[in-house]
């Protein structure tokens, strides 16, 4: 069987459709599981428009990679742990990456021999090959990152915007010159540097702009799959990396203004080494009268508070404490204490993670806030207990200039009657 | 016009339509999103399909093509699987 271009065409608008309406399903919880059916179809009509199309003829090596891809795909997706959902997602954002450049290639090279090569073609290929490059060593730095195989702190060293600045040059000018050439030297040398430059881009950020990383890598993988679509004159490609593209872009920005940084201070800054502030920050608080509390006394403030606001973050996924969250708001709930969770945006690794980690431990998301919904209440609150959390509620970020996170939105807890923080060491302790 | 401006057009437009659908998404969400966009990301199939299929494709090209196929499959089956299992989590209260 084989269908005409125009049936193909006419496919893949379809298939764009359902990926808009995809996005469009994740507007709400209840909508959402729909939105992913439809994101399926519209990549199944996809798949099937291009492989019945003219151009497909021969199918052994296609049969091959899709069904490998898809035994190791469902295997990583059932296995994964939801604690561990950020390097997966950096993972995942290698592999776009590493199949755009293998898709510039590929396309070079049968083009070459089909001698269909010009100087407008050879500029989208350099362009796929660059951003694709530099999304794949970036996202493998992200996932080592992220998994603890190097440093997650920012790595900095001598020069390095300058370095930085002068390896994009160079790839830029070897792409020009490969455009104009068509010199095998200067392929092979571009995309040697563009590896580079992901690398040496993404090593300085670390710590807490983790979530931004995520989110960049995530847009940058939309804009490798759209440069793939210049080249291949394909609108579908087109289309969907723009939407993934923004979507990343969007998400960046999101966790950027809940740290009050922009976006270049994030890239270019290297801040993220926090591990500094949050002793002066302890310190501080003890001068105002903190005292270690007994559980005892925790369990007793709770049991007769008017309502509990839990603010968790990312020592709760560390110490896998959600499901010790679950038990606690159940215990509560049984002594007719309402119970809420307040959620910081860049709270956890990647954005929203504490959301899918609650849900993850059978919380019902109308109990799970948002930063501008629950502010508001922390003042009625009679108890407001921070899991892992510290920075998110740090008043210091609200009043104190000197502090490195002064202007970061908080939530804003010291407003309650009373505030219990649960440190990492002592996790276990707290949840019951 | 040539084709690479009406590509050109398709592409400023797909912005904007991104821009305005992902602005609504709810942040309880973004993990699904990102996990999504992920999979959706792997159209990048349709591209690794062409390079491999073509009639008189060179040996070189279809390995460099299966290649390029394996990693945007694991992306497309990965990503819809995991999100679908992070979605199936999410639920409303029983009261």
């Amino acid at each position: 069987m084989q269908i005409s271009v125009n049936f193909q065409a006419i496919a893949y608008l379809v298939s764009a459709v359902l990926f808009v309406l995809a996005l469009k399903g994740l507007t709400h919880p209840a909508s959402a599981r729909r939105g992913n059916y439809l994101g399926m179809a519209g990549m199944a009509i996809a798949i099937g428009a291009t492989l019945f199309g003219s151009e497909v003829q021969s199918y052994g090596f296609i049969l091959a990679g899709v069904v490998g891809g898809a035994v190791i795909g469902s295997i990583l997706a059932m296995r994964i742990k939801m604690t561990d959902m950020p390097q997966l997602v950096a993972a995942l954002h290698s592999f776009v990456g590493m199949a755009a450049v293998l898709v510039a290639i590929g396309t070079f090279i049968n083009k070459r021999e089909a001698e269909l090569l010009n100087g407008v073609l050879m500029g989208e290929l350099s362009a796929g090959i660059i951003i694709g490059a530099i999304t794949f060593s970036g996202s493998v730095i992200a996932f080592g990152k992220l998994q603890g195989i190097i440093s997650g702190k920012p790595v900095h060293f001598m020069g390095q915007h300058a370095v930085n600045a002068a390896i994009a040059i160079a790839t830029i000018a070897l792409g020009v010159h490969f455009a104009l050439t068509e010199s095998m030297t200067s392929l092979a040398l571009m995309t040697l540097l563009a590896f580079i430059l992901g690398f040496t881009l993404i090593i300085p950020i670390g710590g807490a702009d983790m979530p931004v990383i995520v989110s960049m890598l995530n847009s940058y993988s939309g804009w490798a799959a759209a440069a793939t679509g210049f080249t291949l004159q394909n609108h579908l490609l087109i289309i969907v990396g723009a939407l993934v593209g923004f979507s990343g872009a969007i998400l960046s920005y999101i966790m950027c203004r809940a740290m009050n940084r922009s976006i270049w201070n994030v890239v270019f800054g290297g801040f993220g080494s926090e591990s500094g502030d949050a002793p002066s920050a302890v310190g501080e608080a003890a001068e105002k009268g903190v005292k270690a509390a007994a559980i005892e006394d925790a369990v007793y403030w709770m049991e007769d508070a008017n309502k509990v606001i839990i603010v968790p973050g990312y020592g709760m996924a560390v110490a896998q404490a959600q499901h010790a969250m679950k038990e606690l708001m159940e215990q509560l709930e049984a002594r007719d204490v309402p119970v809420k969770f307040a959620i910081h945006p860049v709270a956890g690794r990647m954005p929203g993670h504490m959301n899918v980690l609650l849900a993850e431990a059978d919380i019902p998301y109308d109990n799970v806030l948002e930063m501008d919904e629950i502010n508001p209440e922390f003042s009625t609150a009679d108890v407001v207990l921070v899991v892992g959390a510290n920075d998110v509620v740090n008043p210091a970020a609200k009043d104190d200039t000197s502090s490195p996170i002064y202007g970061m939105p908080i939530l804003e807890a010291g407003k309650a009657k009373n505030v219990f923080v649960v440190k990492r060491s002592a996790l276990k302790g707290g949840g019951h | 016009m040539p084709d690479t401006l009406v590509a050109l057009y398709v592409f400023v437009l797909s912005c904007f339509i991104g821009y305005y659908v992902v602005w609504g998404v709810t942040p309880s969400l973004h993990t699904p999103l990102v996990a999504l966009t992920n999979a959706i990301s792997g159209i990048v199939i349709v591209g690794a399909l062409l390079v491999t299929g073509l009639e008189s494709v060179s040996t070189t090209a279809e390995i460099i093509g299966f290649f390029a196929v394996l990693l945007a499959s694991i992306n497309v089956f990965g990503g819809f699987l995991v999100t679908n299992r992070m979605l199936a989590m999410f639920r409303k209260d029983k009261k």
